[in-house]
């Protein structure tokens, strides 16, 4: 590979303006493929979810599944799309292995969802992503290279193609060109995705997991010199797998192109490959020599012809948008628009929602799960929602704090046990015998041993040196391994050592 | 009862009615009239061609199940131990299915077409696979892969195509009737010079799951027969709709086994029959056989004679058909053979570890596919082009969208004065000798201009026999508005018994015997 030279990026908007545009696919959650009965559940053995139909055996005929039509008008109507009245499938042509019936039946110029947009916002600046259409094709099967050193297929042995994810629905989202988000561009296209993820989450017609494919994104990026009428010349990249890949290929290409341009040289519109390893991305086909992919409506398929009532039903039936979901609970929480935007990105906005319902303060529930599930999520490497702790236990921690049952540390140790799965915090507590001591025997003998096992302490407090006290606290939390509440402590220290 | 031997004679040159009725009394056996085809296919077809593929003990076993069944006291499907042949374009599950291309040469699908799948539940026996023109491109046969097929009326003639295989082993009494598939007439073009009865059903009301796809917005399978009633049988044994066809039509077939017995009866009056002029018609001869004319005046003369009320019509866009056609097929055949690429069926040529996968792609394709289906690859392929599309497919379709309305106003609105059906000549000509139109494909093509106004406008039209001329049959085609085929095999039915009784045996008693082999 050619190593690119590179503009430093804070200097790449000194000189050019960036135009971003993405184009995502969406692999929906269907039970059943687009044209056909076979599952779509993920991981199977490969070639084991295919028939005649998703394998183009001749003679076979494809049948089009109304609830990826559903899903498909779900998604538009979430962006505020046109519903088209009336649309067709297209065949896109051209010969790959992964595709089996030498055409991918997709949408072409009868989308089913045309125009809407999607606004993001980065750093407190809102910016209006515009869609240009919302469509429904089929997914291809899976190539494996084997025998080549990069896992291309230049340079393998032989392939070998997994037809599962043939003819799994896959919804296309085209943005238009995304001018005037200048150094923000790729924070802009992150922003977009995951907006985009959330709202596809919401609606619950896919699990959009990135590293499972079931979410990709084709980056699009041209420069033009600051002022300039024009735009430049687009480079689109392929298959840029995660959320922060999407920031980094931006990135990389804005860098990239800036020093090509620096060097008078020319941008060639071409598809270019995004490499996770080392955030840069090489060139594939150029359009030059690219497929004429010979659309035309598909004969095998009758129209979409989605009528006016399933329509209205179907916008009906759309759950609260993420966006709206986050205005709202801004409001009840009574937090500012960062709180929410970090609540957000650490994937915590809806276990914190739930820790609310199952009944604790709003600002608790931020603080455990920003906190110290946070960090405990970031140690074991994983997701907040995939911790061994449910919010409704979240919340039952944070009211044996407020009832005064335990403290602060002592919660931290009733938390480690529930997340070694042995029980509610209640139950911990109880078993443990982990809740705070109140102003029992035990406390008054442990109280009463300090300031008999120190009198050199006393004396001092007693001449006036009241931080003094300090080191008879810590000796009585010592005796009593964490379970005494600090400041009844220090108030049966003040009033004994007073009195003494 | 009559010995075995005698009666396998006799077998084969009965109609299906006729044999329904000796088998469900028991005057034959299913393994009687089988074995009474077979014998037929093993003396004959080596002459005719007709068979890609025969498996004479799986057609035993079938037969001997029926047989069983039927002692047995069981529920028999209605077609239960009638032998029948499929034409190979359509997928038999571990059947070999080629589509007459090498390409596909030894492939045993995994599943039934739900016309096979439907004619097995029926009972009927699979005798074999018929030839045809590679992928269903042809009008003669001869651009099947693996072998041309002879007309029974004269072994160095053409029995039509693209269902050539189906016409020739039907009318030489190697099958009772065979199911054919039409795209732009390739089952009512061999219907007609092989004498046989041939319909093609309004597009949609007969599944097209698992017919290996032409062109999948005109393909149609249909039955051909040596009688229209046969004919009637068949189509109510394979329509009706198909959920795993989207194209599919969701209505009931009209009764038309029915409509051939109230046919059959010879009245016709009032019924309103238009003679299209641009087919065959006042300054539209040209390319025309005179005999064909003839005789299809003569046929026209006798609905006159049954009742029926006949007029010229004009169908001014008929004439753009063939143009059409001969774009939009072109172009979706150029991609529903995509999927023939050598990797998961079928030919793979070059996987030696020389070539690389868009290579062993190519030289699959090179020598899996004739020149007829190369030529139409091309030609769809460049018709579709980005920068074409709208002058070649785009304009083909308009065309098709004027043609489907002249038959629109042919048959007339709400104020009822148009006509309730139109007919023509089947084809231009009889059957021509082999090889005469191999090395022109123009003259090839101009064999469907009669026949390719109903397919593309998705109506049902049957071709009828009317006659001989030069010694080889003549069809007249019948063209009714879409899924009212019943009015097809009405007034078929009627000018079949009209010509039987006039000439007083039928059409099929004149063709001469085989020589002897």
């Amino acid at each position: 590979m050619t190593t690119d030279r590179l503009v430093e990026f804070d200097e790449v908007t000194t000189r050019y303006e960036p135009v971003i545009g993405l184009e995502t696919h969406v692999e929906l959650g269907t039970a059943s493929k687009m044209f056909c009965g076979c599952s779509t559940t993920f991981g199977a053995e490969p070639n084991t979810q295919t028939c005649p139909v998703c394998l183009g055996l001749p003679g076979s005929l494809p049948v089009a599944n109304e609830a990826a039509v559903a899903a498909t008008i779900q998604i538009g109507l979430a962006l505020g799309s046109e519903i088209a009245p009336w649309c067709r499938f297209a065949r896109k042509n051209y010969f790959y292995p992964d595709i089996p019936k030498g055409f991918q039946t997709s949408q072409y110029d009868e989308p089913l969802c045309v125009g809407g947009h999607l606004d993001v916002e980065v750093d407190g600046e809102t910016y209006r992503v515009e869609i240009e259409r919302v469509h429904l094709e089929e997914d291809t099967g899976k190539n494996l290279h084997v025998g080549g050193a990069t896992g291309r297929i230049h340079g393998a042995d032989h392939s070998l193609v997994d037809y599962n994810r043939a003819g799994i629905p896959l919804v296309e989202i085209v943005t238009r060109p995304v001018p005037g988000a200048g150094a923000r561009a790729p924070e802009v296209a992150r922003a977009y995705v995951t907006e985009l993820r959330e709202i596809v989450q919401a609606l619950g017609v896919s699990d959009v997991r990135m590293e499972q494919g079931s979410l990709r994104c084709d980056v699009n990026i041209s420069l033009n010199p600051a002022g300039a009428a024009e735009w430049g010349t687009r480079t689109e990249t392929k298959n840029v797998n995660s959320l922060r890949s999407v920031e980094r290929a931006v990135r990389y290409e804005m860098r990239r192109q800036a020093a090509r341009l620096d060097d008078g040289g020319r941008i060639v519109q071409e598809t270019r490959h995004f490499h996770e390893d080392t955030g840069s991305t090489s060139a594939g086909r150029s359009k030059e020599e690219a497929t004429d992919y010979r659309y035309f409506p598909e004969p095998d398929l009758v129209p979409i012809a989605a009528d006016a009532d399933w329509i209205a039903g179907l916008k009906a039936g759309l759950p609260e948008l993420p966006a709206a979901r986050r205005s709202r609970l801004q409001q009840e929480w009574g937090i500012s628009g960062n709180e929410m935007t970090w609540l957000a990105n650490a994937g915590a906005l809806g276990l914190v929602e739930e820790t609310v319902a199952a009944g604790a303060s709003p600002t608790d529930a931020r603080k455990w799960w920003l906190g110290d599930l946070a960090r405990r999520a970031n140690e074991a490497g994983s997701e907040l929602a995939e911790l061994a702790v449910t919010p409704a236990q979240v919340a039952e921690l944070a009211g044996l704090i407020a009832e005064g049952t335990i403290n602060d540390k002592l919660a931290r140790q009733v938390l480690d046990r529930v997340l070694a799965g042995e029980g509610d915090p209640a139950k911990v507590v109880e078993a443990q015998g982990l809740a705070v001591l109140g102003e029992s025997d035990e406390l008054v003998a442990a109280v009463e041993a300090a300031i008999a096992g120190a009198p050199d302490v006393v004396a001092k407090v007693q001449s006036g040196k009241v931080q003094a006290l300090g080191a008879l606290v810590g000796a009585v939390m010592k005796t009593t391994r964490g379970k005494a509440d600090a400041a009844t402590v220090r108030r049966m220290l003040e009033e004994r050592v007073h009195t003494s | 009862m009559s010995t075995p031997g005698a009666m396998s004679t006799d077998l084969t040159t009965l109609d299906v009615a006729a044999l329904q009725s000796a088998l469900s009394t028991g005057e034959v056996s299913a393994v009687e009239v089988t074995r009474a085809h077979l014998d037929r296919i093993a003396a004959d077809d080596a002459r005719l061609g007709a068979y890609l593929h025969v498996d004479p003990d799986a057609a035993l076993a079938a037969a001997a199940e029926v047989d069983r069944a039927r002692a047995a006291g069981g529920e028999l499907g209605p077609l239960a131990g009638i032998p029948v042949a499929l034409k190979d374009v359509v997928v038999t599950e571990g059947v070999p299915t080629t589509s007459g291309s090498k390409i596909l040469e030894g492939w045993r699908p995994p599943y039934d077409a739900t016309v096979a799948g439907r004619l097995k539940a029926a009972g009927t026996v699979l005798l074999g696979k018929t030839n045809m023109d590679e992928f269903a491109m042809g009008s003669s046969t001869e651009n099947s892969a693996y072998r041309p097929t002879r007309n029974p009326w004269d072994l160095d003639r053409i029995p039509g195509g693209s269902s050539g295989g189906s016409s020739a082993a039907v009318a030489g009494h190697l099958a009772p009737w065979a199911i054919g598939t039409d795209t732009g007439g390739s089952i009512r073009q061999p219907a007609a010079v092989t004498g046989l009865v041939g319909h093609k059903p309004t597009y949609g009301s007969v599944s097209r799951y698992g017919l290996i796809a032409f062109s999948s917005s005109l393909d149609q399978a249909g039955p051909m027969a040596r009688t229209v009633l046969d004919a009637a049988l068949l189509h109510e044994a394979i329509g009706g709709h198909d959920p795993r066809d989207s194209t599919s039509i969701d209505a009931p077939l009209p009764g038309l086994v029915a409509a051939a017995r109230q046919g059959a009866r010879g009245d016709l009056s009032g019924l309103k029959v238009g003679v299209v002029t641009e087919l065959g018609g006042d300054g539209h001869q040209e390319g025309y056989g005179a005999g064909v004319l003839e005789r299809v005046a003569a046929a026209v003369a006798l609905l006159t004679e049954l009742g029926a009320e006949v007029r010229p019509v004009s169908c001014p866009s008929f004439d753009l058909a063939l143009a059409a056609y001969y774009l939009i097929a072109p172009s979706e055949a150029s991609s529903n053979l995509a999927r023939f690429d050598g990797v998961r069926f079928g030919l793979r040529v070059g996987d030696d570890g020389s070539a690389d996968l868009d290579e062993v792609m190519a030289l699959t394709r090179e020598q899996g596919f004739g020149p007829e289906v190369k030529r139409r690859i091309i030609l769809g392929t460049y018709a579709l082009s980005s920068g074409y599309y709208e002058a070649y497919y785009g304009q083909a379709q308009k065309v098709r969208t004027l043609i489907t309305r002249d038959f629109t106003a042919a048959y007339g609105g709400a104020d009822g004065g148009g006509v309730d059906v139109l007919v023509s000549p089947t084809s231009p000509t009889v059957a021509w000798p082999i090889g005469a139109r191999v090395d022109d494909p123009i003259a090839m093509y101009a064999a469907d201009l009669c026949t390719l106004p109903a397919s593309l406008a998705g109506v049902p039209a049957i071709s009828v026999p009317c006659g001989l001329s030069e010694g080889l049959p003549v069809g007249l085609q019948v063209m009714a508005p879409a899924l009212a085929d019943d009015r097809c095999y009405r007034v078929a039915a009627a000018l079949e018994a009209a010509q039987d009784a006039a000439r007083g045996h039928r059409l099929l008693d004149e063709l001469p015997t085989p020589a002897a082999a």
